[in-house]
């Protein structure tokens, strides 16, 4: 993976660029021993890393501000940082650059019930908000599985995602305002306890755009009521088209699940030899639907799926009659990752999202692939909203595996474009899909939005060398190519 | 004299950006041109009419998408997805006559342009929240496309969201793909009557932090309550406070019912069935309560539109009632103010409406008045130096020579 190039000048700096950094951060902020800087080599994605130049955890936006500033006038790169958990290599740091990592900024600030918000500090993590709540039966909706360690901030630059996002939308449905520190240290709020924006919605923008526009110091985020229910359907398939048609068919009958989830048989053994969930072996394909709601509404939509699915050739329907039930159907699906873990020495997990009804398809691609490149695949999907999870089997440790790993992932996620999908469902593109970006856009798409970029950070210095494949420069990028020639221009109507 | 340029297709779209900006000559892009009394009137002898450029190109109920030219009718988009059971959860309004025009105008380009929501924007968000991907000409003459067709994509920066919302000052929009909804099977709507606005706003907020799923929450004092078209709330004699409760049959019925206990200190409570309650939030929606058309003596006033942290509704509106001579009703659980001002003294209601906004946190848009009031008042509320600052570099980025839509969100 290529990087931009350390700049010399700035590594020759590293003593005084500290003592600066240790101006602004009093005490034990600013870390620049190896040990120290070690655990912020890598994110998620472990099979990069790149120790950075200097590690900083402030505790104020007034430090994030100067920190910026100083940053910006001296040239030097800034890679912001969540909890690490980010599985495209967006917190990828850089030989030349300084980590700032928002750990400190760990506070929920208010609860306001009256307007159903919380506002919390960037790095308080996702569950964190719902376990705030929780007592007065208020929840915060997006749930990416690594909701136990992932931080809001995190959450706000990769615009997670998790089981629940058909029906409760992403964190760009649920975050209603942030503060925001650009990189010349300016401060700015966008959004707040109120909907919608006055101008341009640059909420919406900032909101899944892989910390490369400004640094987030504070999030409003909306606050949900629990359903009063909720119940599982564990639904077993002969094959993977009867179980991506019975999700049609939901949804076709007007039926949104809270959750809706698909496995593939290497998948449903890899979750039912580590976890038991009670998993049936024989069928090719599950089905884990939830419903959620009140009791009445969530009864008579257990009887509809059930119906859909008997009428798709369902093999195993079995409704949860128990909170504790409907746990264990899902704990299988939710201990998949680390299932397949068990069964593999490494895995490398895919994010694709296709159009569902071309799921059987990519399956049986996926397959021949897999033989192709003589590695096993497992698949889980959220099936309501097509974003598929392949896990490719690999082992590091044997020569050209990883290799052969990534350039199996690459033609997977190439097939979910051709197949009219996109490259990242969820896990954001980082440095890890930086490279594909042309599979799915033009040049002149990645140059518009190369320059919403040059907007927020014209010197390119905030978390460069993601998302984009080639780095331009912001001058380069401004000049307008007027098109000459008015050929098309008199044939059109007129009146 | 006005050019009017009707393209057809997305190259003709991109063939008049081109020509605008070798000429440098301003284009104002229009759908059903329904909303042009919004915001500052375009400074431009060219006209860019996209109600040509029309046509479903996409649509797979099973997938919850849909693709349409930006020109297409949005009444054709319904029509078609109400074949399907399905729907724009976000409930768009008919905004034409809110500026004298004829309803069923706009266009789906106009609807995200501005990004419009009805009163599911509590629960459902709004039309920036179920806007996938689209294909435009930047005002650089040049084609490109951001988002996609799948409702779960972080693939690159969130365009999407910035166009929504842009009034066509950045690019000009030529297909657009959606997410669409399965439409509720039923909708019933609960009511209290003879509420004041502060407790109208508690009852709206106890209804929302209840588990019953409420997807429209609304406040019509007594004045505004007697210009609905529906006979129960016209003839109530009361302030009106509404709750929509929409799904499944069964699941409607328990919860209204469960609505009702839970309200019950608010006072006694009735319940509209789908008809009527279908109009009722239709009228919500389309600001009809507001317009001159009822009775008439609404007419010249200034129409507002206020967007506050639902609890400050009620205080925002006091403060100005004080003041000024107003009418008004809340929708979004009191977080949606619709003011309706005398048209006189435009300045002195302006700073008096944008001040109570401010001070809560929010926005104060103005949604129509007289074409002088339009020139000495911004539509849209200011921002901070910051942002401006941003949203000028923005527009460079787009539309460098500025030959988009100019001036229109000064």
């Amino acid at each position: 993976m290529r990087m931009p190039a350390p700049d010399e000048r700035v590594l020759a700096r590293r003593a005084e660029i500290a003592a600066a950094l240790r101006a602004i951060v009093p005490g034990e902020g600013v870390i620049d021993t190896e040990e120290g800087r070690r655990p912020f080599e890598c994110d998620g994605l472990t099979a990069y890393r790149q120790l950075p130049m200097l590690v900083v955890l402030p505790e104020t936006t007034a430090q994030v501000s100067e920190i910026l500033k100083y940053c910006k006038r001296e040239g030097i790169k800034v890679v912001p940082r969540g909890a690490g958990t980010s599985l495209s290599g967006g917190a990828l740091p850089l030989a030349d650059g300084v980590l700032l990592g928002v750990a400190k900024f760990n506070r929920i600030l208010e609860i306001d019930y009256a307007n159903r918000c919380a506002v919390v500090q960037p790095g308080v993590t996702n569950l964190a908000i719902t376990q705030a709540v929780e007592h007065e039966g208020f929840y915060y909706a997006p749930d990416p599985s690594s909701q136990i360690a992932c931080t809001i901030g995190g959450n706000v630059a990769e615009n997670s995602g998790g089981v629940h996002c058909l029906k409760y939308g992403l964190t760009a449905n649920n975050v209603l305002g942030v503060e925001l520190v650009m990189m010349d240290g300016a401060i700015i709020r966008l959004g707040g306890k109120h909907l919608d924006a006055p101008g341009y919605d640059l909420l919406g923008l900032v909101i899944g755009s892989e910390g490369m526009l400004g640094v987030v110091t504070e999030v409003t985020v909306r606050l949900l009521k629990k359903p009063a229910t909720a119940r599982a359907v564990l639904l077993g398939f002969p094959s993977n088209e009867a179980a991506g048609d019975t999700v049609g068919a939901i949804i076709a009958a007007g039926v949104i699940p809270g959750g809706m989830e698909m496995m593939d048989k290497p998948a449903i053994h890899a979750a039912e030899d580590f976890i038991h969930a009670g998993y049936p072996r024989d069928v090719e394909a599950l089905l884990i639907v939830e419903l959620d709601g009140p009791a009445v509404e969530v009864d008579d939509l257990v009887a509809r799926v059930e119906a859909i699915a008997r009428g798709k050739g369902a093999t195993v329907v079995q409704v949860s009659q128990s909170d504790e039930e409907r746990l264990r159907f899902w704990a299988g699906r939710k201990a998949a990752f680390p299932a397949v873990g068990r069964i593999s020495p490494d895995y490398y997990c895919m994010d694709g999202t296709i159009p569902r009804r071309r799921l059987p398809e990519v399956l049986t691609k996926t397959a021949a692939l897999s033989a192709k490149y003589g590695l096993r695949v497992a698949n889980v999907f959220h099936a309501g909203d097509g974003n598929l999870h392949p896990l490719i089997l690999y082992d590091a440790n044997n020569p050209g595996e990883l290799e052969r790993a990534e350039a199996f992932g690459a033609e997977i996620l190439k097939l979910c474009v051709e197949v009219g999908g996109v490259l990242t469902g969820e896990h954001g593109v980082g440095v890890e899909k930086r490279d594909l970006m042309p599979a799915m856009f033009d040049e002149v798409d990645l140059a518009q939005q190369e320059r919403v970029k040059c907007v927020f950070d014209p010197d390119s210095l905030l978390n460069p060398g993601k998302v984009f494949p080639t780095l331009h420069r912001c001058a380069e990028l401004g000049r307008v190519h007027v098109h000459g020639g008015q050929t098309r221009f008199a044939d059109l109507p007129r009146f | 004299m006005t050019d009017t340029l009707s393209p057809t297709s997305a190259e003709d779209v991109l063939a008049a950006v081109r020509d605008a900006l070798a000429q440098e000559s301003p284009l104002e892009i229009v759908g059903g041109g329904t909303k042009r009394g919004w915001g500052r009137s375009v400074k431009s002898n060219r006209v860019l009419d996209l109600s040509r450029l029309s046509g479903v190109t996409l649509y797979e109920p099973e997938e919850l998408v849909l693709s349409a030219k930006a020109g297409t009718k949005l009444a054709e988009i319904k029509a078609l997805l109400a074949e399907h059971k399905q729907m724009l959860a976000f409930e768009p309004p008919e905004f034409a006559p809110v500026y004298g025009g004829p309803a069923g105008r706009q266009t789906l380009g106009g609807i995200i342009a501005c990004n419009l929501a009805g009163p599911r924007r509590i629960k459902a968000g709004a039309a920036r929240d179920h806007f996938l991907g689209f294909r435009a000409v930047s005002g650089r003459g040049e084609p490109y496309k951001a988002g996609g067709r799948v409702m779960k994509n972080v693939t690159g920066y969130d365009l999407p969201k910035l166009l929504c919302g842009s009034f066509g000052t950045l690019a000009v929009m030529t297909d657009i793909t959606l997410k669409v909804l399965p439409a509720p099977e039923k909708a019933r709507t609960v009511l209290i009557l003879g509420l004041d606005d502060a407790r109208a706003c508690e009852a709206m907020a106890a209804a929302l932090n209840s588990p019953h799923d409420v997807s429209g929450a609304a406040h019509l004092p007594r004045a505004v309550a007697a210009r609905s078209g529906v006979n129960y709330v016209h003839g109530a004699g009361h302030a009106v406070t509404a709750l929509r409760v929409e799904g499944f049959g069964p699941s409607v019925e328990a919860r209204c019912q469960a609505l009702r206990a839970l309200l019950k200190r608010f006072g006694p409570s009735e319940e509209l069935h789908t008809m009527n309650s279908g109009a009722l939030w239709r009228e919500i929606r389309d600001v009809a309560p507001l317009l001159p058309d009822g009775p008439g003596e609404s007419a010249g006033r200034d129409l507002w539109r206020l967007s506050v942290p639902p609890a400050e509704g009620a205080v925002a509106v006091t403060a100005m009632r004080n003041r000024t001579d107003t009418d008004h009703y809340f929708d979004w659980g009191g977080g949606l103010v619709w003011l309706a001002v005398a048209g006189t003294a435009a300045a002195e209601a302006t700073s008096l409406i944008r001040g109570a906004v401010a001070l809560r946190g929010g926005h104060a848009t103005l949604i129509r008045a007289s074409p002088a009031t339009r020139e000495i008042v911004p539509a849209f509320h200011p921002v901070s130096n910051a942002e401006a600052a941003i949203a000028e570099r923005m527009k460079d980025a787009f539309d460098p020579k500025s030959i988009l839509n100019p001036g229109r969100m000064d």
